[in-house]
């Protein structure tokens, strides 16, 4: 092990900001981190081990303890969910004889959850060993199974398991005009990087990773900056549950994305870029490596770009599960091979960013919109859209419509026309920007697409009727609960008691003063909680609590105090040991019946 | 000229480069605070001492004080958030005060007698934790740690020694010791270090003290933490 760990970390450079990648091997290679390699990585990163174990337990695919040789992951979104996903990891957990959560006696597999995989269009989906499997079925999974039996490795199984499709149903602008290689970087040079920066400040251009701060602006402080070194960073975390469309861009428009990086590195002044890709869309790491190799050949990456004199690369780094590490500070914690933990502010990023740098930090679709703007100019860019929100917005489309998929809509679209466009009927509400979003009810969708109305980062998720609301609103803040980084007191303990709370309003042990006690902490927890993580974790209990106060209201047990969990459950141990089941051994939850 | 910002209307005169919990403290305004102590890098985690800003929510230890700024510190409003905060660090650890050698010394008890915390509020948590009694000067009962790295910090700042650290995620979150066998007896630690003196809860104590001062005897039985925090900050804020 000694040795492939020091060949391993000697092809790092012995860079202690490489560490996740480090690890991501160990792990892929012994299915944990054992505690030797442990020992052994710190000793010569000359990082105490206490580092490396806390960011082994801060990353959801990092393991101190064995996971199978088949490590199964299946996707806990609410898409997943609504597509059967229940039954299917029942049916893996029965047929492989392992329980959800654990690792089977002989090591040869393990099952668990895991947080949206952003395949909500091609659903339910998973990841064994970080490969993807995309719309599992009952066949899908006898198949799975049988291979796992015959010991067969990931590498050899059928094609068609991990087969991704990128569901593109509407194109504008954007997706549309073709951008020769290099066309857009040409362009900002003959213009001038003064000038396209001026370009991108007249297009409106605002972010699209859901905050919408302007573009130029932060790209301007960034330059204004005195500093000898500038980073620039793609920000492809996408962990918001119900978001894909990065990967689609990632997988069609990488050109054009690298093209925005390199058109912004030469604004700012930075000469190393990264692409954050988030772990669970590793598949697309050989891909991207190879699309940068060859924009190298091209002369529009590494040193003297264009005969500009002016040098720019891009690392693809790979996240390991953290939701969390979307977040632009905690995303460069990451980066820098610690555990990602959103940093205090001020300073900001554009001032002190990746190893205190400045450093500007913007989502995969603001670079392609960059590269847009900077070969077409910011005309046609800024005539579509309405007043504050210029331009068009990628969606990633899913749960009840028949067409799931990636959409490019111009900002200022209705609701309406989104759903109609995706072949939505029978709507009862949308989940509009993810969790961390707003629900809205059928009678809004007059309510427009825009930062200014309606903003999202890309995840749109229907509802039909059909559908219980409170089954989205307990796994959205199930999902918070999981995510949290821990790091201050609002979030890490308000999302496990609002979790506590909604679980127990929704298994009927609910009573009067529970709505109220409810609604105080989503408030007390979105105005305390130090990052958008914590501050839009009610967002799913409030949004709801507004529009349907008699669905929480109709859970309630019509008496003033009701114990928090259930009497009679709780006494099953103690009829088990007692081997009784008469009347006298169970307990009726009190005062059930009275007013 | 001094600069100047303004606390509950309170003119503070500010030096660039303070937090507005340096100015406070500088000029005897008592801001609650748990993860704050003057001598180390601020953290920025418990959130006890936010105030308002210019209307805004900001963590007065991390937060650099500027010019005309207008601060809400001690108001019925913050200091109620300050209480349900104070409670979820009660519920999240296992607290049992009339048990704990520290109390009366304790930090967490002094903030909730402080905010006047009369009840959990919020269901417990129970978690179960373990207890390191391998040190032979040392204890670290995790069952009261609330997480704010001071000793985290008192370690590695002052004692040059890296003894602490926080791993885990989420609710997960937990203190862990820079050993091969995660045990404190094995550290580095000796009970003159710093880090073995700054916890504010009971969670790091030294064996054989606990009542050298017997209950009803002890600081925050006699005086209030605005007090003492203000009287002892820029000395020794830890027992
Ligand atoms: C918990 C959390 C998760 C986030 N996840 C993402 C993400 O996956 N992708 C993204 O672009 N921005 C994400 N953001 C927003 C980023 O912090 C940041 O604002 C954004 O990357 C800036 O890029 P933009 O200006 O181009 O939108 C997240 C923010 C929070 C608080
Ligand atoms: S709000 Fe949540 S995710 Fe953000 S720093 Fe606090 S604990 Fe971490
Ligand atoms: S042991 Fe004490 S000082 Fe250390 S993190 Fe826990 S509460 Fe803070
Ligand atoms: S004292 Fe400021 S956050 Fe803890």
């Amino acid at each position: 092990m000694h040795i492939f760990i020091d060949k391993l970390v000697a092809e790092h450079q012995f860079k202690t900001t490489d560490l996740l990648a480090i690890l991501r091997a160990i792990q892929a290679r012994y299915h944990y981190i054992p505690s030797s390699a442990i020992t052994h990585v710190a000793k010569i990163l000359a990082l105490p081990a206490t580092h490396i174990i806390g960011v082994i337990e801060f990353y959801s695919f990092f393991h101190l303890h064995p996971q199978g040789d088949y490590e199964i992951l299946i996707s806990d979104s609410i898409t997943d969910a609504m597509l059967g996903k229940a039954a299917l990891i029942d049916l893996l957990s029965k047929k492989l004889h392992v329980a959800v959560g654990t690792v089977r006696d002989d090591g040869l597999v393990s099952l668990a959850n895991t947080s949206c995989t952003g395949l909500c269009d091609q659903g339910p989906a998973g990841l064994v060993n970080g490969h993807p499997l995309t719309q599992l079925t009952p066949e899908r999974i006898d198949l799975i199974v049988t291979l796992i039996h015959q010991h067969l490795p990931v590498e050899d199984w059928p094609a068609e398991l991990f087969a991704i499709t990128d569901n593109i149903k509407k194109t504008d602008v954007l997706l549309t005009q073709p951008m020769p290689l290099g066309s857009a970087l040409t362009a900002a040079c003959t213009r001038g990087f003064t000038e396209t920066l001026a370009e991108i400040e007249r297009s409106g251009l605002r972010g699209r990773g859901g905050a919408g701060f302007k573009t130029a602006m932060k790209w301007q402080f960034c330059r204004e900056e005195h500093a000898d070194t500038r980073y620039v960073i793609c920000n492809a975390d996408e962990g918001e549950p119900g978001t894909f469309k990065d990967r689609v861009l990632l997988n069609q428009y990488a050109h054009q994305v690298f093209e925005g990086m390199t058109v912004a590195a030469a604004i700012v002044g930075a000469t190393q870029g990264f692409l954050y890709l988030r772990g669970e869309y590793s598949f697309l790491y050989e891909k991207l490596s190879s699309i940068l190799h060859a924009r190298r050949e091209a002369g529009l990456l590494g040193e003297n770009i264009l005969g500009q004199g002016f040098s720019f690369t891009i690392k693809i780094c790979l996240g390991a599960g953290a939701y969390i590490c979307g977040e632009e500070s905690a995303l460069i914690e990451s980066l820098e091979g610690n555990m990602g933990i959103p940093r205090n502010r001020p300073p900001y990023p554009v001032t002190h960013g990746y190893l205190g740098k400045p450093t500007i930090v913007n989502n995969v679709e603001t670079f392609l919109a960059a590269a847009h703007i900077a070969l077409h100019g910011s005309a046609d860019f800024a005539n579509i859209g309405t007043q504050q929100s210029k331009g068009t917005k990628i969606l990633s489309i899913c749960g009840d419509c028949l067409h799931p998929g990636i959409y490019e809509f111009a900002f200022g679209t209705t609701i309406k026309d989104i759903l109609e466009a995706c072949g939505a009927t029978d709507v009862l509400g949308v989940q509009i920007g993810g969790p961390s979003g707003t629900f809205i009810s059928a009678q809004e969708v007059e309510r427009r697409l825009a930062f200014e109305d309606l903003a999202t980062g890309g995840s749109f998720i229907i509802f039909n009727q059909t559908r219980n609301i409170l089954d989205s609103v307990t796994n959205f803040t199930h999902f918070f609960a999981h995510e949290s980084c821990g790091f201050c007191t609002p979030c890490r303990v308000g999302t496990s008691l609002l979790k506590q709370q909604i679980d127990k309003i929704v298994e009927g042990h609910g009573s009067a003063g529970d709505i109220v006690a409810l609604e105080e902490l989503c408030q007390l927890v979105k105005s305390q909680s130090h990052c958008g993580l914590g501050q839009t974790a009610a967002n799913p209990i409030l949004s709801t609590l507004e529009r349907y106060p008699e669905l929480y209201q109709r859970l309630l047990k019509k008496i003033s105090y009701e114990p928090g969990f259930d009497l009679n459950g709780a006494l099953a141990t103690a009829r088990r040991l007692t081997q009784r089941d008469d009347a006298a051994a169970h307990l009726a939850q009190l005062g059930e019946d009275y007013e | 000229m001094n600069k100047t910002l303004s606390i509950d209307g309170q003119e503070i005169p500010f030096e660039d480069g303070q937090t507005i919990m340096q100015a406070a403290t500088a000029a005897k305004v008592y801001i609650p605070h748990l993860c704050h102590h003057p001598e180390f890098t601020p953290h920025g985690s418990c959130k006890l001492c936010t105030v308002k800003v210019n209307g805004r929510n900001c963590s007065a230890c991390t937060f650099p004080a500027a010019e005309g700024q207008e601060v809400l510190n001690n108001t019925t409003d913050i200091n109620e958030d300050r209480k349900k905060i104070t409670q979820m660090l009660f519920v999240e650890g296992n607290h049992f005060c009339p048990s704990c050698e520290k109390t009366g010394n304790c930090q967490l008890q002094a903030v909730a007698y402080h905010l006047n915390m009369l009840d959990n509020h919020f269901p417990l948590f129970y978690p179960q934790r373990a207890m390191d009694a391998s040190h032979p000067e040392v204890l670290i009962d995790h069952n009261r740690c609330i997480f704010c790295t001071l000793c985290v910090r008192a370690s590695q700042e002052q004692d040059g020694k890296n003894v602490f650290a926080l791993s885990g995620r989420g609710i997960n979150k937990h203190l862990i010791v820079n050993t091969p066998s995660g045990k404190l007896k094995d550290s580095a630690l000796v009970a003159d270090d710093r880090a073995a003196h700054i916890c504010p809860t009971g969670a790091i104590l030294i064996k054989r003290t606990g009542y050298t001062i017997p209950i009803g005897q002890r600081i925050y039985d006699h005086h209030d933490i605005s007090d003492v925090s203000l009287t002892t900050a820029e000395a020794q804020h830890d027992h």
